[in-house]
Parts: structure tokens; C-alpha cells; sequence
């Protein structure tokens, strides 16, 4: 008895808070999706018009599509970026290791904002990149270089992101045992072909975590293709805010977000044995 | 060894990686000496009025203000109930177990606009109207799974025997949870709480949809993106407020390392 009346004092308030902030909202959400209108009496009318309408819509499906590609691509990029940079953080920084690491990791505690709003000053027809092209003859004019687009999306993410990934892949690489390496080098194996047997296939727990820590988000990105994608750099995510703030059409936006949540669960149930790498691993 | 043997490949691509990382920054501080209105090159030249018009930004220096005391609501309300669920997690098995540790990891794993969304229909539904309040409410859930992670974490670091030891000696369970386990993990709950005070400081997806008339510092900087002639005094607020959150952080980190 005990026992179970602290085991209710300390579970008790945080599961409430949980199911009335973050239980019901998905619940209502969903039933919002049945409805025939965002306000006033059309909100009361049940209907089974949204998903016929999503399902007729190959432009909501495109970009879904478009967007997880998208996420994949940043992941790929993201991970083929952050990996060397662990490696050598690992094996090569010696002493330096934590402090460098830190280093990596402090301009993301940079307003995220801002640092979005920089990329646009680079990126823009009086920009850094379009002012050194110049200054090099490269370019007759200035110009934007990637800005509204979907690549500079993708800077963008894999800005933001790319410490985030180099973090588990750290973690993954700093965890094999260095005696292993030693005894392949012993046993006659060069160099590349021990990175290939050994601590490629030890740290790609590591790379997984890194992969979808960064898939997830992104997936759901709206700021930053608001800010620098312009007309081709639209994602999915864009599509549900719209329908929330200028489309007003909230029954459609809790379907699409519906079906967003449920790719999500989905996607996380097939990778449900990689699930306890997320974070969990780098908080130890 | 040779110093040229020392700049390896690895070595530049690690100095590549830190300059792409920093560059976005370093533009953010340069601007703001810059003496010109527009964020542009080539450059004008030195001046201190931006942050000399800085102190004078009302407006902004009020969304700083409600930024850093619901920072510090949401942080407190996440690190609490957090550091609840984590302790009964890590020391009880009980049924629903399993289930609570799924819902309360789901906010990590969930996009942003879908919570921001749902918070939006399920406030308008009971009619509650938007404020810092419910923004607030966005913060603690977006929060609480990385407070959980943190302390469970430090939990799990030390052996339970301890406060095995302290009951045996006599103590009850809550004199044992408040002179041995909250002490015992006081670094990671101190540090759950600066890194949820930063993340709620910079959190835009979800406060858009949640926040009413008062504006949060995110919530602000993004009205103002619009207005290039607002933006030296924007990137200037950046300088300062980027300097502040990486002393916060690297006391944060400092705290969570000191084992």
C-alpha cells in the first residue's frame, strides 16, 4: 500500500499533465479531422469530406513525398558530414577531444532564428557569397546564390542539424574498444580495411541514432523553408501551418497533420529496435 | 613529428567544419558594429549605436522579458513534474509502465507543428484564449521528455543501494527522496533546468500557433524579419543574447559532465 501511494504522489501529476496537454490535443485533433468547418456552426457538422479530399489531392501527396525526401537527403548529408568530424574528434583529437566537441556544439545555442536570418545575409543577392563571386569576377552582377530554393533549405537544416548528429556518432565511436583496432593492426589488417570491419559497423548504432534524430524534425520543418525556401523550397509542414493561419481550414490542416503523426509512428514502430539509441544514449 | 605533418587532412576538415558552423554567427556579431542600416556588404564601417539603440527597443526588450520569466515558469513546471516521472520510472515497476514511458518520449519524436497545432485546436475547443500561458504549456511538453532523459539518467548513474542504506538506517522513503536522491542528483536536475529554459527561450515552431497578443523574443524576431530597416538592432540583441546562452549553456554542459 505503501508503495503504490508513492508510486501514485510522483506518477500522478506529470501523467495528468501529459494527458490533458499532450493526449487529448492528438485526440481532438483527430476528431477535428471529421468536421465540416474550423468555426461556429460548420465545426458541430461531422463529414467525411477532408479525406476525400486528401486523398483526391496529388499535390498534398507530392509533397509529402517531396518532403521526405527531403528529410532523407538532410539526414544522408547530415550524417556523411558528421562523421568524419566524430571520427577525428575521437581518434585524432587526443586531449582536445571535449573541448573541440564543445566547440562544435555551442553554435547551437545561437537563437535558431537568427542564425536562419544569417544564412539569409549569405546567401542574398548582396550577400557574402554573391559579393565574394563578384569580387572574384565569377559572376557579372549581384545576385542570390541558392537563396528561395529547396538546396538552401537543406544548407539551412544541415546547419542547424550537424552538430546534433555528430553528438551520437561521438558517443558510438567513443565506446569502441580501442584494443580491438589494435589487434586487427596486429593481425596483419591495413588501416582502411579495419575501419571497414570494425569501427564502421561498431559506430553505426550511433549513425542510425544520428539519421533519425535529425529525419524526424525535419520532416515536420516549416520555419526554415518559410524563411529561406520561397516557392520551390515548400514543404509539407508549410502546407498544415497554412491551413492554420491563412487557409483557415483547420479540419484539413488536423488531417494532414493526422497522417504526418501516423507516417511518424509507423516509420518509428519499423524502426522500434533502433528506438532506445535515440537520445537516452547520449544523456548516459 | 613535423608541423606540417600535424595540419592532416582531418585536421583541415575539422577547422572546414568549425568555420561553416561559425561563419552564420560571425556575420551576426559583424553586423552588428556595422555602421549602416542594411545587412549587406561591402561593409561601412565601426559604430556602437545599434546597441546603443538597443537599450532604447521597448518593444523587443519586453519580449526579452516575457521570454525569460516564461522561460523560467516552464522550465520550473517541466523540471518538476519531469524529475517526478523520472524518479518513479527509474525506482518503481508498476503497471503502465511501459505506456507512460511511450506518451512522455512521444513529444521528442513528434513534429513541431503537429504539437503546435493540436495545442491550437484543443485551446480553442474550451475556448481559452491564447497568452503566454498557453505558450507555456507548449514549452513544458516539448520539454519534459529531455528533463525525464537527463535526471533518469543520473539516476541510473548511482546505485540505488544508497538510498537502500538511508532507509535501513530508519529514514522514511521521503526523507530518504529529499536528504539523499534529489542531492545525489541535484547537478542533473540544475542542468535539466538550464537546458530547458534555452530551449524554451529559442522555441518558435510551437509558439506561433500558441501565443496571443504578448510576444515571446522568438515570436517577436519573427514579426520583425519583414522590416529590414529593425534588422541591425534584430542581429545586435542576437550578439548579446548569444553570449549570454553560451555562458548559460557551457555551465549547463559543465554541470552534467562533473561527475
Amino acid at each position: 500500500m505503501n508503495q503504490r501511494s508513492r508510486i501514485a504522489v510522483l506518477m500522478i501529476p506529470p501523467a495528468l499533465l501529459l494527458l490533458f496537454f499532450f493526449v487529448l490535443p492528438m485526440l481532438v485533433m483527430g476528431s477535428f479531422s471529421f468536421r465540416a468547418g474550423s468555426f461556429g456552426a460548420e465545426r458541430q457538422i461531422w463529414t467525411l469530406d477532408n479525406y476525400r479530399d486528401f486523398l483526391a489531392s496529388t499535390s498534398f501527396q507530392r509533397l509529402l513525398l517531396k518532403s521526405i525526401l527531403v528529410a532523407l537527403r538532410t539526414s544522408l548529408y547530415c550524417v556523411v558530414l558528421a562523421y568524419p568530424a566524430a571520427y577525428y574528434l575521437v581518434f585524432r583529437a587526443g586531449a582536445k577531444r571535449s573541448t573541440l566537441l564543445t566547440l562544435i556544439l555551442a553554435p547551437a545555442w545561437t537563437s535558431f532564428l537568427l542564425r536562419i536570418l544569417s544564412w539569409k545575409m549569405i546567401l542574398s543577392s548582396e550577400g557574402l557569397l554573391s559579393s565574394l563571386l563578384l569580387s572574384l569576377g565569377l559572376i557579372e552582377e549581384g545576385r542570390p546564390i541558392l537563396l528561395y530554393s529547396m538546396n538552401a533549405v537543406i544548407v539551412a537544416l544541415i546547419y542547424s542539424w550537424l552538430p546534433f548528429v555528430a553528438l551520437p556518432i561521438f558517443a558510438a565511436l567513443q565506446r569502441i574498444d580501442k584494443s580491438l583496432l589494435e589487434a586487427a593492426a596486429d593481425l596483419g589488417c591495413p588501416p582502411w580495411k579495419a575501419f571497414l570491419r570494425v569501427t564502421l559497423p561498431l559506430s553505426l548504432p550511433g549513425v542510425a541514432a544520428g539519421f533519425f534524430f535529425i529525419f524526424i524534425p525535419t520532416l515536420g520543418e516549416w520555419v526554415t523553408p518559410a524563411l529561406v525556401g520561397g516557392v520551390d523550397g515548400v514543404m509539407y509542414g508549410n502546407i498544415i501551418q497554412s491551413q492554420f493561419v491563412s487557409a483557415l481550414n483547420w479540419p484539413m490542416g488536423s488531417l494532414m497533420s493526422l497522417v504526418m503523426l501516423l507516417l511518424m509512428l509507423i516509420i518509428l514502430g519499423a524502426l522500434s529496435r533502433f528506438a532506445y539509441l535515440l537520445p537516452l544514449e547520449e544523456a548516459k | 613529428m613535423t608541423r606540417r605533418s600535424k595540419l592532416s587532412g582531418g585536421t583541415l576538415y575539422f577547422i572546414a567544419v568549425v568555420a561553416f558552423l561559425y561563419l552564420p554567427i560571425l556575420m551576426l556579431v559583424i553586423f552588428s558594429f556595422n555602421d549602416s542600416v542594411m545587412l549587406i556588404f561591402p561593409l561601412k564601417g565601426f559604430t556602437l549605436k545599434w546597441y546603443q539603440a538597443l537599450l532604447g527597443a521597448t518593444e523587443l526588450l519586453r519580449a526579452v522579458r516575457n521570454s525569460f520569466f516564461l522561460g523560467i515558469a516552464a522550465s520550473a513546471v517541466a523540471t518538476t513534474l519531469g524529475t517526478m516521472a523520472a524518479l518513479g520510472l527509474m525506482r518503481f515497476r508498476f503497471p503502465g509502465r511501459g505506456l507512460f514511458l511511450a506518451v512522455a518520449a512521444m513529444p521528442m519524436v513528434i513534429p513541431y507543428v503537429v504539437l503546435g497545432v493540436a495545442l491550437l485546436i484543443l485551446f480553442s475547443s474550451l475556448d481559452i484564449p491564447r497568452s503566454l500561458v498557453t505558450v507555456g504549456v507548449g514549452h513544458v511538453i516539448v520539454n519534459i521528455p529531455y528533463v525525464m532523459l537527463i535526471v533518469a539518467a543520473r539516476l541510473a548513474g548511482f546505485p540505488a543501494s544508497l538510498e537502500e542504506a538511508s532507509q535501513d538506517l530508519g529514514a522514511t522513503y521521503w526523507q530518504t527522496l529529499f536528504k539523499v536522491t534529489l542531492p545525489i542528483c541535484a547537478p542533473a536536475i540544475l542542468a535539466a533546468f538550464l537546458s530547458s529554459f534555452t530551449t524554451s527561450f529559442d522555441e518558435f515552431a510551437v509558439s506561433f500557433f500558441l501565443s496571443g497578443s504578448e510576444a515571446t523574443l522568438p515570436i517577436y524576431l519573427y514579426s520583425q524579419l519583414r522590416f529590414p530597416l529593425r534588422l541591425p538592432i534584430v542581429v545586435t540583441l542576437a550578439a548579446v543574447v548569444m553570449v549570454a546562452s553560451i555562458v548559460l549553456l557551457s555551465f549547463s554542459e559543465w554541470l552534467r559532465r562533473r561527475e
